[in-house]
């Protein structure tokens, strides 16, 4: 039987695994894929409450948006990577620690 | 309004200072003539003034009135009646007289004028506000100019003197101030003084602060504030020491008009506003008075230094003043309606207040005469100049005992008033003050011998007779020594209806009427 | 007659004007304006006496009042009084005040201060005239006091020598003590009656407005001025000092005008006396009369002799005064003004001569003044020893003279008195006593001067007559010595009755309640004491003389051997009984003392201590509230503390701040999940 609480299961799961990536990745671009794991997280609640929560259709453009918007995230996460990189010669961001001073 | 004579009289000598602020600072003798013109033409306008005075005329006149800060009720007005008109003459006089005593002042000749001038109208205003904001503006105003005079143009001590001078008269102020807020709140927010004096009087009866009697809190504040001015003892050492330290024209103008604005404004506002506190304070007044008068002729006596001596002679002379203002419960119904003692005390005060005016300054100028000769003021370190120097010691003599209340000259006739007006009140502390008198003819007579008698000093074998920018500061004096010793009227004549109105407003206290 | 009085008034106070402005640069330094301004004076008044004669009317009076100021509820007036006894002292004064400038224009010849010295001289004889003329007390203060400011002046003309400008200082200020009394009398008498003017000062005594020890005690301090100015013991002590002046100055004002003023003054006041007022005034005089005297006796300077001479009989006069008597008093005073004038003036040529003699010799040494210097001058100087010895013979009171008809009276006068009370018999020895001395030292006077042997031949060579301006004025007062001038129209020696005591007529006293005699009782008891007082009088007087001539004229009696024997009263007289010791010790040292330690007390240690103080307290306070509290504890403990503070914690807290992206996710999460368990919770 898939019912909603399925669908939020594999959110939380999915959250959880991104929110692990996000913390304890030295990579950069590991983190950043943690990040759009996170974000998809939400994607998937949004669509099943749009299924099964009365959301309708806000749900489905809300993560449409998110998709966009996680597309341009990564566009630009990824050229502030590429920039740390190219200043630190790494990307391992427990070194790109200029702000603590 | 046509003519508003006492606002050019305020601020004639104020375009003056501005007037020499503007001028180049090498232009000696163009900043002293500058000088000389602007007082000049204020001296000329209170001449004016008196002549076109009215002497029946109850109250005040050439009011001037103009809204200032309206949201605090305080207004531009200005006013005179037959108390202030003495002192205005006698004010644009000194001034007038001064610039020429200082015509030897070298240093800092353009701020030296300028600070003059500006002193100049701060006492003019102290005398004609009617405001009693602009009246603590203008007694303000005048001791800024008085702290520099003193403290840059002054004698070796002249620093301490300043500063002393500065805050013990600023202390005065600050309790006046207290005062003036108690009245201001208290009477209906108002500085007018002519309605003040109309609902003080009442108005304060109510007011208790922490079980005291507001009027009598507020009576003893606005009175120390004007004793430190008079000075009455024990607030008078800051006198001797800005005497003697202040240069010769600032001596004067202290001695001639400063001290006067401590009566002055006892008489202005205490006596007409509260009184009560007058009638409950008259017989401490005379015996501050009788101490004023013992105290200072005693150590006039004690002095070596001339100038300090007439500095103590001031403080005597002082308390005669005080002691014909405490003569003014002589009306009331428990000393038998003796209205006649009140108005010889009271007027008596005022004559005293304007004769002690000019012969004091002639006292200081006489000094200064000699100092600028022999460059020291030691009375033991002269002895008989009057073979060498007879004109000068002339004119001491006559300085001299019109200081000690000879008949004839003008101190008489006010010390005489003065204690007939006191003697049927109090009897007791007159009679031990006519001791003054001899005491004050001690003093005088013997630094007169010391000076002028005896042996010629052969240090001052070729001491310079007083010469004639000098004697013409003198001689105004002297004829009005001479003249208001003969015939007191023109002085007395402003003052009688004026003096009489204020014993009646004092008159008014239930103090008064019940035995 | 009242214009008459307001001319004499005023012409010499034009020529004291004159003179001090431009007298200088006058011909013969202005002299002429004084001397012409005084003789006018002389003139009216000589008219006004003759009005007066003519007139020959008691109660003759006129009196002119000004308002002087006003005051609203009250007018103070002045004016003048024309009376007999005005009339009589304005003569009395012109003429004396003419004579002595004449004279002084030989006397003070060649004076360095000439014309300064005819304007003070001027400035006098107006005082004079003022208190004479006045008709209400303060016009008689003011004058009193412009008297003593001419004698200040006059006293102290020589003021480089030290003595003389003490004597002026010390002639004013003890005037000044006796100005106080009669100011604070004025004051009481003007408290009861609202007036200055005698007339209602009278009247308002008769009505009973002062009682009669208020009245006593206001008599007595309006004559406490005249204790001063008259040189009343114990107030006498300026007089003999004030001879330093030049001697016509003396004869003026220290013999015959301003020292009478006293005795004029209580004359004028006699009737509001009361009782005792006029008991103390006896004594005073009476004490004062032979005080001086017994001084007298021993002095040596010629002046000195005299002055204290001039002592005595003012004592004589206010003894009359007291007695009742007091017409007589005015009496002595007026047959005194002339022969006391008279012995000055000749003293003064005496001294004159003196002085030229020892300048001839280059002798700056020797006392012109002092009597021992001299002798046996009368052949050289015979104008002036006869002059003398005619107003020596008056002042001793041997009849035909004029002041053998004074004293006699005051002496008949004060045994009336004493026969009424006879508890104040110590008022008769006063007064025989001290005509007894009299007599006696005046004669010692004349012998030491003009008999004898001359002290020092050179001197005596050079001794020579005053010249005319000097010897006219003393022919004319030794001439008034005479009875005859007094008496007019009777010619009777032994009788004081003439014009005088006709025109100046005795008044009842006006205390109220009929405390005093009236004036009929005195006279009357004064005629029934007339005889014997006057046998007495004579008796005495010779006596006197009798006693000078054995002393100093034929010397059976050796001066200096009575002197050894009686060494106490002796010193004591010489010495002048210490009374200007004792004043010096007890009263003038005290008092400077007494201000030196108030000045130091005023200047070192209140004004350094207490009101400094304040300012000492003042900063101090400043610097614990500024420094201490305000600095160390509020803005260094408090404000900087909460600063402190917050630094410590935010050190600690910052190490949370690691810069870790994954740190800070951390918290977040952890932050998350707290929302979370509390929402839940």
């Amino acid at each position: 039987m898939v019912d909603l609480n399925t669908y939020l299961v594999i959110g939380a799961l999915l959250f959880s695994l991104g929110i692990f990536g996000v913390i304890t990745r030295r990579n950069g671009v590991a983190v950043l894929m943690g990040v759009e794991l996170i974000l998809n997280a939400a994607n998937v609640n949004f669509v099943a409450f749009a299924r099964f929560g009365g959301m309708d259709l806000s749900g489905h453009i809300f993560s449409l948006f998110v998709i966009i918007l996680a597309a341009a995230e990564a566009a630009v996460a990824l050229a502030i990577i590429l920039n740390i990189y190219n200043n630190m010669g790494t990307i391992n961001i427990d070194e790109a620690d200029q702000l603590k001073q | 309004m046509d003519f508003n004579i006492l606002s050019w009289l305020i601020w004639v000598p104020v375009a003056g200072a501005l007037v020499i602020v503007a001028l180049p600072r090498d232009k000696k003798d163009v900043i002293k003539w500058v000088a000389a013109s602007f007082t000049g033409l204020q001296l000329i306008f209170a001449i004016v003034l008196w002549m076109n005075f009215d002497k029946d005329f109850v109250g005040f006149q050439f009011m001037e009135k103009a809204a200032w800060i309206p949201s605090f009720n305080i207004t531009y007005m200005l006013g005179v009646d037959g108390l202030s008109l003495p002192m205005v003459l006698l004010t644009a006089l000194l001034s007038f007289l001064c610039v020429f005593v200082s015509w030897n002042i070298d240093k800092a000749l353009k701020g030296y004028f300028s600070l003059f001038l500006l002193l100049d109208a701060g006492m003019m205003g102290v005398f004609v506000s009617l405001d009693f904001f602009l009246f603590y503006i203008f007694w303000e105003v005048m001791l800024l100019p008085m702290y520099f005079l003193i403290g840059i143009w002054g004698g070796p001590q002249r620093e301490y003197a300043a500063i002393k001078f500065f805050l013990y008269t600023l202390f005065g102020s600050v309790l006046m101030l207290i005062a003036i807020l108690a009245l201001y709140f208290t009477c209906g927010r108002t500085f007018n003084m002519i309605e003040l004096m109309a609902t003080a009087p009442t108005a304060l009866d109510t007011l208790s602060w922490w079980g005291f009697s507001g009027m009598k809190v507020v009576w003893i504040l606005l009175f120390i504030g004007f004793a430190i001015k008079v000075p009455i003892f024990p607030f008078h050492t800051w006198l001797p020491l800005a005497h003697v330290e202040a240069p010769t024209a600032v001596s004067v103008i202290l001695a001639g008009v400063l001290l006067k604005m401590g009566t002055y404004g006892l008489l202005r506002i205490n006596f007409p506003m509260i009184p009560d506190g007058t009638v409950w304070f008259a017989g401490a007044l005379a015996v501050l008075a009788l101490i004023n008068i013992i105290w200072g002729a005693l150590c006039a006596l004690a002095q070596t230094d001339l100038k300090k001596m007439v500095a103590y002679s001031s403080i005597n002379h002082m308390g005669y003043v005080m002691l014909g203002m405490a003569a003014v419960v002589a009306a009331g119904a428990q000393h038998g309606s003796n209205s006649a003692a009140a108005q010889l005390g009271m007027n008596g005060a005022v004559l005293q207040m304007f004769n002690h005016g000019t012969i004091t300054a002639m006292l200081f100028i006489l000094v200064g005469v000699i100092y600028d000769r022999a460059h020291h003021r030691n009375i033991d370190g002269f002895g008989g100049l009057a073979s060498k120097t007879p004109i000068y010691a002339g004119v001491v003599a006559l300085a001299f005992f019109a200081g000690l209340g000879l008949p004839g000259l003008s101190g008489f006739i006010s010390e005489a008033i003065i204690f007939l007006g006191a003697f049927p009140v109090y009897r007791t502390i007159v009679m031990i003050s006519t001791l003054g008198i001899l005491l004050n003819a001690a003093y005088f007579l013997w630094s007169y011998q010391r000076i002028f008698l005896g042996k010629l000093n052969e240090k001052y074998a070729d001491l310079p007779e007083i010469n004639g920018r000098e004697l013409f500061t003198l001689v105004p004096l002297a004829v009005l020594v001479v003249l208001l010793g003969v015939y007191p009227s023109p002085i007395i004549d402003v003052m009688k209806t004026t003096m009489a109105n204020i014993i009646e407003l004092v008159q008014v206290s239930p103090l008064m009427i019940m035995p | 007659m009242v214009n008459y009085g307001i001319a004499i008034l005023l012409l010499p106070l034009m020529a004291f004007v004159v003179q001090i402005f431009i007298g200088k640069r006058l011909p013969r330094n202005g002299d002429w304006v004084s001397v012409s301004a005084v003789a006018l004076t002389l003139c009216l008044s000589l008219a006004m006496f003759g009005v007066m004669l003519v007139k020959y009317d008691p109660e003759f009076s006129v009196d002119e009042t000004w308002t002087w100021f006003d005051l609203g509820s009250l007018q103070v007036q002045i004016g003048i009084l024309i009376d007999n006894v005005t009339v009589v002292m304005l003569l009395v004064v012109s003429l004396v005040s003419t004579l002595v400038h004449v004279y002084s224009t030989a006397y003070m010849e060649g004076d360095l201060r000439y014309s300064r010295y005819f304007a003070f001289l001027s400035l006098f004889t107006f005082s004079m005239n003022g208190i004479v003329l006045a008709n209400n007390l303060l016009g008689i203060y003011i004058f009193w006091e412009l008297v003593g400011l001419s004698s200040y002046l006059l006293i102290g003309h020589w003021f480089e020598k030290d003595s003389a400008s003490d004597a002026a200082k010390k002639a004013f200020l003890v005037n000044r003590v006796g100005d106080i009394g009669m100011f604070i009398g004025i004051m009481l008498f003007f408290t009861a009656t609202g007036s200055f003017l005698f007339r209602d000062v009278f009247a308002g005594v008769e009505s009973g407005l002062l009682s009669t020890e208020i009245l006593t005690v206001a008599g007595l301090c309006l004559f406490a001025g005249a204790i001063g100015k008259s040189a009343q013991f114990p107030l006498h002590v300026w007089l003999p000092d004030a001879m330093e002046g030049p001697t016509p100055v003396s004869a003026l004002i220290h013999a015959a005008t301003m020292v009478a003023a006293g005795v004029y003054l209580s004359f004028r006041l006699f009737p509001i006396f009361t009782p005792t007022a006029l008991t103390v005034i006896a004594y005073i005089g009476g004490f004062t009369a032979i005080f001086a005297a017994i001084i007298a006796v021993t002095q040596n300077d010629i002046k000195k002799v005299l002055a204290y001479s001039t002592v005595s009989q003012l004592g004589y006069m206010i003894l009359a005064v007291g007695v009742g008597a007091y017409t007589y008093g005015l009496f002595h005073l007026v047959t005194h003004a002339a022969f006391k004038a008279g012995l000055f003036l000749c003293s003064g040529s005496v001294i004159h001569a003196m002085h030229y003699a020892y300048h001839e010799l280059h002798d700056h040494e020797s006392d012109p003044q002092d009597m021992r210097n001299m002798g046996g001058m009368r052949d050289k100087m015979k104008t002036t020893f006869l002059t003398m010895l005619i107003c020596t013979v008056a002042l001793s009171g041997v009849p035909f003279t004029s002041g053998f008809l004074s004293k006699d009276a005051i002496l008949a006068g004060t045994l009336s008195f004493t026969l009424h009370h006879p508890e104040h018999f110590l008022l008769v020895l006063f007064g025989f006593g001290a005509a007894l001395l009299t007599a006696f030292y005046m004669f010692r006077l004349i012998f030491m001067t003009f008999y004898g042997e001359p002290v020092r031949r050179e001197v005596y060579d050079n001794i020579h007559e005053s010249p005319s301006a000097m010897t006219a004025p003393l022919v004319t007062l030794a001439t008034l010595s005479f009875f005859l001038f007094f008496t007019l129209p009777y010619f009777n020696p032994f009788s004081d009755h003439g014009w005088f005591t006709v025109l100046i007529d005795s008044r009842d006293s006006v205390v109220p309640g009929h405390l005093n005699l009236t004036a009929h009782e005195i006279a009357e008891g004064m005629h029934h004491a007339h005889t014997p007082a006057m046998l007495l009088s004579i008796l005495i007087a010779f006596s006197g003389i009798g006693l000078a001539v054995f002393m100093y004229l034929q010397k059976r009696i050796s001066a200096d051997h009575i002197a050894a024997k009686l060494s106490l009263p002796y010193k004591l007289s010489l010495n002048k009984f210490f009374v200007d010791e004792t004043y010096q010790r007890y009263l003038i040292n005290p008092s400077l003392i007494l201000a030196r330690m108030i000045a130091f007390f005023d200047w070192e240690i209140y004004d350094k201590y207490i009101v400094n103080g304040f300012g000492k307290v003042t900063e101090w306070f400043s610097r614990v509230v500024g420094i201490r509290w305000d600095y160390d504890i509020l803005d260094q403990q408090i404000v900087d503390g909460v600063g402190r503070t917050t630094g410590f914690f935010s050190a600690r807290l910052r190490l949370i701040q690691t810069g870790k992206v994954q740190n800070y996710l951390v918290w977040v999460l952890a932050g998350v999940i707290m929302i979370y368990v509390f929402q839940a919770i």
